[in-house]
C-alpha cells in the first residue's frame, strides 16, 4: 500500500542524509528502520511524512493522497490544550466538539485524564496521550520516531505492548525508525537495516514469530546477534566511533 | 495493562484539587494580609507624624486631609468626570495601541521579509523619547483628544510589538511541525498553535504597555487638559494645594493597580496550563 522507490534525500555535500532506498510496506505491516545514528533514518521520516519535501525518488501510496499519522521521540502535546483537546487536535472542527476522543483515551489507558493539562502527565501518559492523538485520524500508515527512546526501561516495555494491542485490534500499518533492536524484534514483522553516509539499506531481516512474542526469545536472541553482526556494532567500537 | 493504580490516581487528584480549594483560598487571605503590612504601617505612621506636627501641612498633608479632599470631590461630582475621562484616554489609547501591535507585530514576527523591512523602522521609532512627541501631535492634531489618545497609543504599542514578535519567533519549531503533519494552512497555523503559543508573551507585553499607557496620560494631561486626574495635578501645583495632588497621585495608583489587577487575572485564567512556579499547586 506505500511504495518507495529511488528515495534520497541527502545534507552537506551527500556527507549525511539517505540515498538509494527501495520499499513496499503492506497493509497491517510493521516495518522497524533499524540504524546507528546519523544513517539518515529520521530524515526518512520526515520525508514520508511530509516534513521535508526536498526529496528526489517516488513515494506512492494506493489511495492517491494517504492519510498519515506521526509520533515524535518526544510527545510533542500543545501544553494549552487539555490531553481530551489534544487527542482532538488532528480532527475536522466539528468532529473536535464531539467525544471521538473518548474511545482513543480508553485505548490507551488514560480513562479520567480527559481534563488534565499536560503539564501534570507524566512522561509515560504524555506518549500515551500522543499514541492517541495519532491514531484518532485513522491514519493509513503511522510513522513512529524513535517513540519510546526517551522514556524509562519499564514505561518502554509498556507502551511497546501498548502498541501491539492497538495493532492487533486495528491492523493499522506502522514504519517504526529505531536503534533499539531488541524493541525492533518485538514490535516488526520486516526490519531494514540502514548503514553508510548517506545511509542505504543495508540488509533486511524478517522475523518470522508472530506476535506477540516473548521477550527474550531464543529465535529472537539469534535475530539480534545476526543483527548486531551485520551492523558491525562490536568492532567500530573497538576502533573509533564516529 | 494500564494499572489501576494509575485510575485511582487518577480519582485521587481530583479530590486532592477539591480539597486544596480552601487551603488555597487562606494562602490567598495569608498573602493580602502580609502585602498590606507595610502600606498600613506607613499611613499610620504619616497620620501620626502630621497630627504631631512634624510634617508641614502645606508640604505633606495628613492622610486623613487628602481622603477627606477626595470625598469632597465625589461629593461635588467632579471625581467622577476626573477618573472617567482619564480612563477612557487610557482605555482608547490601549486598545489603538495594542491592535495596531497585534497586526504589525504578527506578521512581523511572521515573514522574515516584512521582519526586515519594518523592524529597523520601529526600533529606531522606539528610541524617541516619548515626550518628544508631544509637541508635534499637538502641532498635527491640536490639544484635543486625538493627540492624547495617539500619544497613549504609541506608548503602548512598543512594548506589546516588541513581546509579540519575541513570542511568534520563539515558537517551538516542533509544535509547528504537529500542525504540518495535520497539513493546516497557514491561518489555521497561526491560529491554533502560533497566537496560543504566543499568547504568554503577549500577555507580559500587554501589561507593561498598560503600565506605559498610565505614564503617557499624565503627560499628555500635563501638556493641555481642562479635566482629567492629570489635569488635577497642574490645578494642584498651581493653587498651591498639597492635598489635591497627592490626592490625585493616590488615585493613579489606585487605578493603576486595578487596571493591572484585571490583565493579571485574565493572564492566569488564560495560562493555567503552563508548568510554572506560580501555577504549582
Amino acid at each position: 500500500m506505500l511504495q518507495i522507490n529511488r528515495l534520497k534525500r541527502t545534507f552537506n555535500n551527500n556527507q549525511a542524509g539517505f540515498q538509494n532506498i527501495n520499499f513496499s510496506v503492506d497493509k497491517g505491516e510493521i516495518i522497524g528502520i533499524l540504524g546507528t545514528s546519523g544513517c539518515g533514518k529520521s530524515t526518512l521520516l520526515r520525508v514520508l511524512s511530509g516534513l521535508d519535501s526536498n526529496y528526489e525518488g517516488k513515494i506512492s501510496s494506493n489511495d492517491g493522497k494517504s492519510n498519515i499519522g506521526m509520533m515524535f521521540q518526544e510527545p510533542r502535546l500543545l501544553p494549552w490544550l487539555s490531553v481530551k483537546d489534544n487527542i482532538s487536535f488532528g480532527l475536522e472542527k466539528e468532529e473536535r466538539k464531539s467525544n471521538k476522543y473518548q474511545t482513543y483515551l480508553d485505548l490507551v489507558g488514560l480513562t479520567g485524564f480527559d481534563n488534565h493539562y499536560p503539564k501534570d502527565l507524566s512522561g509515560g501518559m504524555a506518549q500515551r496521550t500522543a499514541i492517541a492523538r495519532a491514531l484518532i485520524t485513522d491514519p493509513e500508515v503511522l510513522l513512529l520516531d524513535e517513540p519510546f527512546s526517551a522514556l524509562d526501561a519499564f514505561t518502554k516495555m509498556q507502551l511497546q505492548d501498548l502498541l501491539l494491542s492497538i495493532w492487533q485490534k486495528k491492523q493499522t500499518t506502522m514504519l517504526l525508525v529505531t536503534h533499539d533492536i531488541d524493541e525492533a524484534l518485538y514490535l516488526c514483522d520486516r526490519i531494514f537495516i540502514l548503514k553508510g553516509q548517506p545511509g542505504e539499506v543495508f540488509a533486511e531481516v524478517t522475523v518470522e514469530k508472530p506476535k506477540p512474542r516473548t521477550r527474550g526469545d531464543a529465535y529472537l536472541s539469534k535475530q539480534k546477534a545476526h543483527i548486531l553482526n551485520l551492523l558491525n556494532v562490536e568492532k567500530k567500537a573497538a576502533g573509533d566511533e564516529q | 495493562m494500564i494499572s489501576e493504580t494509575q485510575k485511582w490516581k487518577a480519582g485521587d487528584r481530583a479530590a486532592a484539587a477539591k480539597l486544596s480549594s480552601p487551603k488555597g483560598l487562606f494562602k490567598k487571605g495569608r498573602g493580602i494580609v502580609l502585602g498590606s503590612i507595610l502600606p498600613v504601617v506607613l499611613l499610620i505612621a504619616w497620620e501620626l507624624a502630621a497630627k504631631a506636627g512634624l510634617l508641614a501641612p502645606h508640604l505633606l498633608p495628613a492622610p486623613s486631609v487628602i481622603l477627606e479632599k477626595i470625598i469632597s470631590m465625589y461629593r461635588d461630582g467632579s471625581l467622577f468626570g476626573h477618573v472617567s475621562i482619564t480612563l477612557t484616554r487610557v482605555f482608547l489609547g490601549f486598545a489603538i495601541g495594542t491592535a495596531a501591535a497585534v497586526v504589525i507585530g504578527a506578521v512581523v514576527g511572521y515573514a522574515k521579509t516584512a521582519e526586515q523591512l519594518l523592524d529597523p523602522l520601529f526600533q529606531a521609532v522606539r528610541s524617541i523619547p516619548s515626550l518628544a512627541w508631544v509637541p508635534l501631535f499637538i502641532l498635527w492634531m491640536g490639544i484635543g483628544e486625538p493627540s492624547k489618545i495617539s500619544l497613549i497609543a504609541v506608548g503602548v504599542f512598543f512594548p506589546v510589538y516588541l513581546n509579540i514578535v519575541a513570542g511568534i519567533q520563539g515558537v517551538d519549531r516542533k509544535l509547528i511541525e504537529v500542525g504540518k503533519i495535520y497539513q493546516l494552512s497557514p491561518f489555521q497555523l497561526t491560529k491554533r498553535i502560533i497566537l496560543p503559543a504566543a499568547l504568554p508573551s503577549f500577555i507580559t507585553g500587554m501589561r507593561s504597555g498598560l503600565g506605559l499607557g498610565w505614564m503617557f496620560v499624565v503627560a499628555a494631561e500635563l501638556m493641555g487638559a481642562s479635566e482629567g486626574l492629570g489635569y488635577l495635578l497642574v490645578v494642584g501645583q498651581n493653587t498651591y494645594s498639597p492635598d489635591t495632588v497627592i490626592a490625585s497621585i493616590l488615585l493613579f495608583a489606585l487605578l493603576g493597580k486595578v487596571t493591572d489587577s484585571v490583565l493579571k487575572w485574565i493572564e492566569y485564567r488564560s495560562l493555567k496550563w503552563q508548568d510554572s512556579i506560580s501555577n504549582q499547586a
